[in-house]
């Protein structure tokens, strides 16, 4: 039978494929789109743990409540984020992040 | 609820989450998040959260992705075909991954002997559960439903009503945002010239 543990090793697995992305990936709306599967990992665990963690015989839905803030926050990060992404390729004609080194020393 | 299904839907999202680090048109990327993320819903439903479920499909896989794809159609971005990648990057990237998964399955070890998803007892929670003393709550549980909309909206309302409000304010300041910073500076143009 399915276990806590075994949600816990999928949302492990999910959020480790987004950090690989994260760091091998160059291009910056792939990344972007890897720290969305790593929000949405971290949400896997918080709704793991409610359903685990029974409260008077039902799901503890304080953690429930708290992924859904972070779905609506990580869409408004989203939103605000593409729109940073749409002002870099205006003035870069680039998505790749290793063109972008305007601060480096 | 069997075993196969959650396997099955565990495959979907890490799958689809694979095909999003490793394909190279951001395009495929985009379409294969959105099916992770179906199967991420899936996964959120098979732990009775209902209503996550249905809003993981309807706010990421629906607006999200549409957000993403719209970007992507609109930068005209072609596949990055022939360019050399990061090797350092690569091999790091990946050993951090294992390194993360190894750590996480030996820290999730200790949770295979605690119990399975089992069905709940819905009676037994009327009139202790926060809630239930509300009669269209307590009809549903009496009947052996779980009301998790009605319940996670008394969370939300009830215990967490500020921090909702909060949250709203919240998107209207990113909205602002992301119509300043996409505005086209007309003024300084202007006094350019």
């Amino acid at each position: 039978m399915v276990t806590l543990g075994h949600y816990l090793v999928v949302s492990g697995a999910l959020f480790a494929l987004g950090l690989a992305g994260v760091i091998a990936r160059r291009n910056i709306l792939i990344i972007y789109m890897c720290l969305e599967m790593m929000l949405s990992a971290a949400n896997l665990t918080l709704v793991a743990f409610s359903r685990f963690h029974l409260v008077d015989h039902l799901p503890d839905y304080g953690a429930q409540a708290l992924v859904f803030f972070t779905i609506t926050v990580a869409a408004a990060e989203v939103a605000v984020g593409l729109a940073i992404i749409v002002a870099l390729f205006r003035s870069r004609q680039s998505v790749d992040v290793d063109s972008i080194t305007k601060l480096q020393g | 609820m069997p075993s196969f299904i959650f396997y099955l839907f565990a495959l979907v999202t890490l799958g689809f989450g694979l095909l999003v680090v490793t394909a190279r048109n951001p395009v495929t990327s985009a379409l294969s998040l959105a099916s992770s993320f179906v199967g991420l819903a899936a996964l959120f439903i098979s732990l009775d959260a209902y209503f996550i479920g249905i809003i993981q499909i309807l706010v990421y896989a629906g607006a999200v992705m549409v957000l993403f794809l719209f970007i992507i159609m609109l930068m005209d971005i072609k596949a990055e075909e022939g360019k050399k990648t990061n090797n350092g990057a690569l091999v790091g990237g990946c050993l951090l991954a294992v390194l993360l998964v190894l750590q996480v399955i030996m820290v999730s070890g200790a949770f295979h002997g605690e119990r399975t998803v089992a069905e709940l007892d819905t009676t037994a929670a009327i009139g202790k559960a926060a809630g239930t003393e509300l009669p269209t709550i307590a009809n549903d549980l009496r009947e052996g439903s779980l009301p998790d909309t009605k319940l996670m909206g008394y969370a939300l309302f009830d215990r967490y009503g500020f921090h909702l409000q909060v949250v709203g304010l919240l998107l209207l300041v990113g909205t602002v945002g992301v119509v300043m910073l996409s505005k086209r500076d007309t003024a300084a143009k202007e006094a350019g010239n």
